[in-house]
């Protein structure tokens, strides 16, 4: 058994054990923290900036799926400055390729379009890029689209962290990344894949998806979570 | 020049048209112009977009009648997929439809053109509009709303919701069932709807009597009509062939396939519009100008199919020689013969007894490369065709939309306005709202924005022989 510690969090004391993380200690006392490319059950990365808190006696932000809880933290997760930094970084993942709510599949069950409602994003504040990836159509089951990719990565985790496969990984850098199959093949004439269907039950938007179905009806966001549970016997 | 929002969504043409009149060396009228100067784009940025998208993205032309564009998409990538689509599905399509045509054309002819007879064509802009028709006549305005609130509720009780229920409609079929309540309650709707839509009629009637001569300058001139109709010549909406009629009553074609459209259609291109000009081809451009929408539809059919609409329609056809209603006023009548035949047939659909059965969808994927999509929209044929690459991606894409089949009649109409009513080199407010009357008639969806009730904002401009500008008129 691990050593008990104790912080608090938005002035409420809690405790939590030693090497868990502020995001994990937050949600266990049912203190809603938003993510998005944080994935239950797998490796976590803090590369979305949502999940952001404050500490006090420093100066910066942490991200909360990746700094550890040590004994006596004072975290804030909810202030004017993470509201103000939060809404930043969704208006620039909309900005960074074509989101267009209307017409996509994950439309009213996607996690960044319901980010943007609950931070209040109602138009971009910069330009937006009109990005022109091809739609990738050759598997039979499912749909890549990277126009709507926010490049978390949750479906390159999956792969690799549960299915075991690793079929999915990122290519070039920045903005330019771009999630492929392989060494960049069309995703039905991908060697490793198995088809399985995690990456796209685990994407947040509409980018990896089952052909032909809403994301709505299809959407099964604690999967990976509950295939994890499973396996640790739990 | 610009008319904000006016002609656009249907046309896929947003906001901006303009009028041009050409005058003769002695004042007179030479010719006038009917422009559309933006252009959308929606057949070019479609290309690369998986084909089961195309029903939500192309419903987003248009805001007023987004059912129309759903169901011609869907309809052409029921072709791609190459299933039959369950009778169900069909019904409850259909019964959208129904509701779709009902709310359009009522809020074509009470919101936007009733202002005009009830309240005057010469009487203050500022007052003639909706607003000015509720204070003066409350009880048509109440009935207006009504009855399209009646046809949205339809749509509503489908899809779940009034305005872009995109996901609803799916290749190969529908999503979800229709609950024996919805039923019930768009059932118990339908006598009141009836008789809202024979007031209109007979409102109508009375006001035909009233304006008397002004009439016959509004737009009367003869041209092709186009619609679709049943196997045995019948008022149809959602399926059916392409029949075309001459000015004189003749069927010049009938029972043609939809989906070859292009084999008797041809599309002219004019450097003063961005809208195309689509023309009968055997008789030529621009010769084999064309009509569609209720009146065309009411000239070729020889009936409706249902009761009380039989009725109206052999009235409508005595208006005309040969059975043939010219005067693009008489839109008006035909709309409102139209709105009745729905309310019936909405009633015949739901009571079928295989409205709630529950095999709604035929899934398959992609079998076909091309897929054609036909039906008639509230403003007349809709016509939806893709083609796709191997993966299912759209590699082209051709939309031939209402307002656009009614093209040249917009210009011959307003050319017509424009030799009665200019003379000189000065415009009227008068003319303007005449001008805007008769475009009104032929419905092109100028509705789109609120701020378009009754009153768009419209340029006009007079060009002398020299082509000098001598005078503008406008507003908005």
């Amino acid at each position: 058994m691990s050593k008990p510690i104790e912080l608090t969090i938005d002035g409420r004391k809690v405790v939590a054990e030693e090497g868990e993380t502020i995001l994990k200690a937050a949600k266990k006392n049912g203190i809603y923290v938003p993510t998005l490319c944080y994935l239950e059950g797998v490796s976590s990365f803090g590369g979305c900036r949502l999940c952001m808190v404050e500490i006090k006696g420093s100066p910066r932000l942490f991200a909360s799926c990746i700094t550890p809880v040590a004994e006596g933290m004072e975290v804030l997760t909810d202030s004017e400055r993470l509201r103000r930094y939060r809404k930043w970084a969704v208006e620039l993942l909309l900005a960074e390729r074509p989101h267009v709510c209307s017409v996509c599949v994950a439309n009213g069950s996607c996690e960044l379009q319901q980010l943007a409602t609950e931070l209040g994003v109602d138009h971009l504040r910069v330009d937006r890029e009109w990005t022109d990836y091809e739609v990738d159509l050759t598997h039979e089951r499912f749909a890549y689209d990277p126009n709507r990719c926010i490049l978390c990565t949750r479906c390159i985790r999956v792969c690799d962290e549960v299915e075991g496969v690793h079929t999915l990984d990122l290519m070039l850098r920045g903005k330019n990344s771009k999630v492929v199959f392989d060494l960049d093949e069309n995703w039905g004439f991908s060697q490793s894949c198995t088809s399985c269907g995690k990456c796209s039950a685990a994407c947040p938007v509409g980018a990896l998806y089952v052909k032909g179905k809403p994301l709505s009806e299809v959407k099964k966001k604690d999967l990976v979570s509950f295939i994890m549970e499973r396996r640790s016997g739990k | 020049m610009v008319e904000e929002i006016v002609v656009n969504p249907v046309t896929r043409i947003e906001g901006h048209a303009k009028i041009t009149i050409h005058l003769n060396e002695d004042g007179s009228v030479r010719e006038a112009r009917f422009h559309v100067t933006d252009f959308r784009g929606f057949e070019k940025f479609c290309e690369g977009r998986p084909f089961y998208e195309m029903p939500s993205i192309t419903s987003r032309i248009c805001g007023i009648c987004p059912v129309s564009h759903l169901l011609a998409s869907a309809k052409a990538c029921d072709d791609l997929v190459a299933v039959e689509t369950p009778r169900t599905a069909v019904l409850l399509r259909r019964l959208m439809h129904m509701g779709q045509i009902i709310q359009s054309h009522a809020l074509s002819f009470f919101y936007l053109s009733s202002p005009d007879f009830l309240l005057g064509m010469d009487s203050d802009p500022s007052r003639r509009n909706i607003l000015g028709l509720a204070e003066k006549h409350p009880e048509i305005a109440k009935q207006g709303v009504w009855l399209r609130k009646f046809g949205q509720s339809i749509i509503e009780s489908l899809a779940g919701k009034r305005i872009h229920s995109s996901d609803w409609i799916v290749p190969g079929g529908v999503k979800t069932p229709l609950s024996k309540e919805k039923a019930e309650a768009i059932l118990s709707a339908i006598p009141k709807a009836v008789e809202t839509a024979l007031n209109a009629v007979t409102l109508f009637s009375k006001t035909l009597e009233s304006l008397g001569d002004n009439v016959g300058d509004f737009g009367d001139f003869p041209s092709y009509y186009m619609g679709l109709v049943t196997r045995d010549g019948g008022l149809e909406h959602y399926d059916g062939r392409i029949r075309i009629m001459s000015s004189d009553g003749k069927i010049v074609a009938d029972q043609l396939d939809p989906s070859k459209y292009f084999e008797y259609i041809g599309e002219a291109v004019e450097d003063w519009s961005y809208m195309k000009f689509p023309y009968y081809k055997p008789a030529g451009y621009p010769g084999g100008a064309y009509r569609v929408g209720p009146l065309a539809r009411l000239n070729v059919s020889s009936r409706c199919g249902t009761r009380i609409a039989d009725g109206l329609l052999k009235e409508f056809k005595k208006l005309g020689g040969n059975g043939v209603v010219q005067n693009t006023f008489m839109y008006h009548y035909a709309r409102l013969i139209e709105i009745v035949y729905c309310v019936e047939k909405a009633e015949e659909i739901l009571r079928d007894p295989e409205i709630f059965d529950m095999n709604i969808q035929a899934k398959a994927s992609l079998n076909r490369r091309e897929g054609t999509g036909v039906i008639e929209a509230p403003r007349g044929t809709l016509i939806h065709h893709y083609r796709v690459d191997e993966q299912g991606r759209i590699s082209w894409v051709n939309l031939i939309i209402a307002t656009v089949n009614n093209n040249l009649a917009f210009n011959r109409a307003v050319a017509q306005v424009a030799k009665k009513y200019v003379n000189g080199r000065t415009l009227s407010e008068g003319m303007l709202n005449r001008v805007e009357a008769v475009v009104r008639a032929l419905d092109p969806c100028l509705s789109c924005a609120t701020h378009a009730i009754g009153e768009m904002p419209l340029k006009i401009l007079l060009y002398d022989s020299e082509n000098n500008l001598v005078d503008e008129v406008g507003r908005g």
